[in-house]
């Protein structure tokens, strides 16, 4: 099935909207912590729109002092992003035909840009125009909201009351169920990545539970598989 | 409206660093098989890692492990959007009353 840029870029707007929705009160809390660390509205600009990766950036303004901890931020970005290598490795494929807006897509790959095009994936081929609908105006409304929480940080002290940080669980709860594809194949897969991220995460500092849950999701996988059944024959089940 | 440089070095040093994260996935795939077990591990990624982000922020408390139900019973149901609004309603109204 193919569509229309134009038609591509409506989806696109639709499908990104209740990101948009959870990701501008994270960003205005993000906003608020680093002018409480005493970095400047523009700082800010420069860290959301170089790193782009929110939750780096929420626990690196965490870790933040005068003089900046280089190293320590440059490993814990490491580490709490190394999720986007499981990422790419999987929407590689599917945005081949990107060819030299590969390196841009990758800059603009965030869970939620990852996340509504492996939903779409499922249904037809990504296009180039839904793909960077989706990612650019989530660029554009992290820049606007983490400067804009710089600004007006002070009005925003209980966010948490709001249930506005459930936001995010609630979409990829959501998106994960898009993923489904019966008990037998699937349950192994969220059982044992639920399990193991819940274990290391209560038990290992850090962002090692993302990379330790989804391993043990795919190990689930790779396990459940039916093995006697040939590749071409489970290719032409819809 | 000012940068100052040891600032701007952490921040350049945090974006090569997850820009790396971002493209070194693109990289391997490429060399990556299309059928076998490979293929089986890397089609169960998405659902994998969504679950591993998320499990463990629903079983942080108990108002958000009944959200998380709740939220994952209404997305059988309702479009994305909806179920954002009822989960966050409902995590907020839970804070409110048992908070």
């Amino acid at each position: 099935m193919t569509t229309s840029p134009l038609a591509d870029v409506r989806a696109g707007l639709i499908a990104v909207f209740p990101p948009v929705v959870a990701v501008v009160p994270f960003a205005l809390i993000l906003g608020q912590q680093a002018t409480a660390k005493g970095l400047s509205p523009a700082e800010m600009l420069a860290m959301s729109s170089i790193v782009f990766a929110g939750s780096s950036q929420l626990i690196a303004v965490g870790l933040w002092s005068q003089p900046a901890p280089i190293a320590a931020l440059a490993l814990m970005a490491l580490l709490v992003n190394l999720r986007h290598v499981l990422m790419g490795a999987s929407l590689s494929g599917k945005i081949a035909h990107f060819g030299r807006l590969r390196p841009l897509a990758a800059f603009l790959l965030t869970d939620e840009a990852w996340a509504l095009s492996e939903r779409r994936a499922i249904d037809q081929p990504i296009s180039r125009a839904f793909y960077f609908t989706v990612a650019l105006t989530l660029f554009g409304f992290w820049q606007v909201a983490s400067v804009l929480g710089t600004l007006l940080g002070a009005h925003l002290e209980h966010p948490e009351a709001l249930g506005l940080d459930f936001a995010f669980p609630a979409i990829f709860i959501a998106l994960a169920l898009g993923f489904w594809k019966g008990a037998r194949r699937t349950g192994p897969v969220l059982a044992a990545s639920a399990t193991v991220a819940v274990i290391v995460h209560a038990t290992v500092p850090g962002a090692w539970y993302v990379i330790a849950g989804a391993l043990a999701g795919i190990v689930a996988a790779v396990l459940a598989a039916p093995r006697a059944t040939p590749a071409a024959a489970e290719e032409a089940t819809p | 409206m000012t940068i100052d440089p040891v600032n701007l070095a952490a921040i350049l040093a945090m974006g090569i660093v997850t820009y790396l994260t971002r493209i070194a996935g693109f990289l391997i795939a490429d060399r990556l098989p299309k059928s076998g077990p490979v293929r089986v591990a890397l089609d169960a990624l998405p659902p994998a890692v969504l679950v591993a982000v998320v499990a463990p922020i629903v079983l942080s408390g108990p108002i958000e492990a009944v959200a998380g139900l709740a939220t994952l019973l209404l997305a059988f149901r309702l479009p994305l959007i909806g179920v954002v609004v009822v989960g966050v309603g409902l995590v907020a109204l839970l804070r409110l009353a048992f908070g």
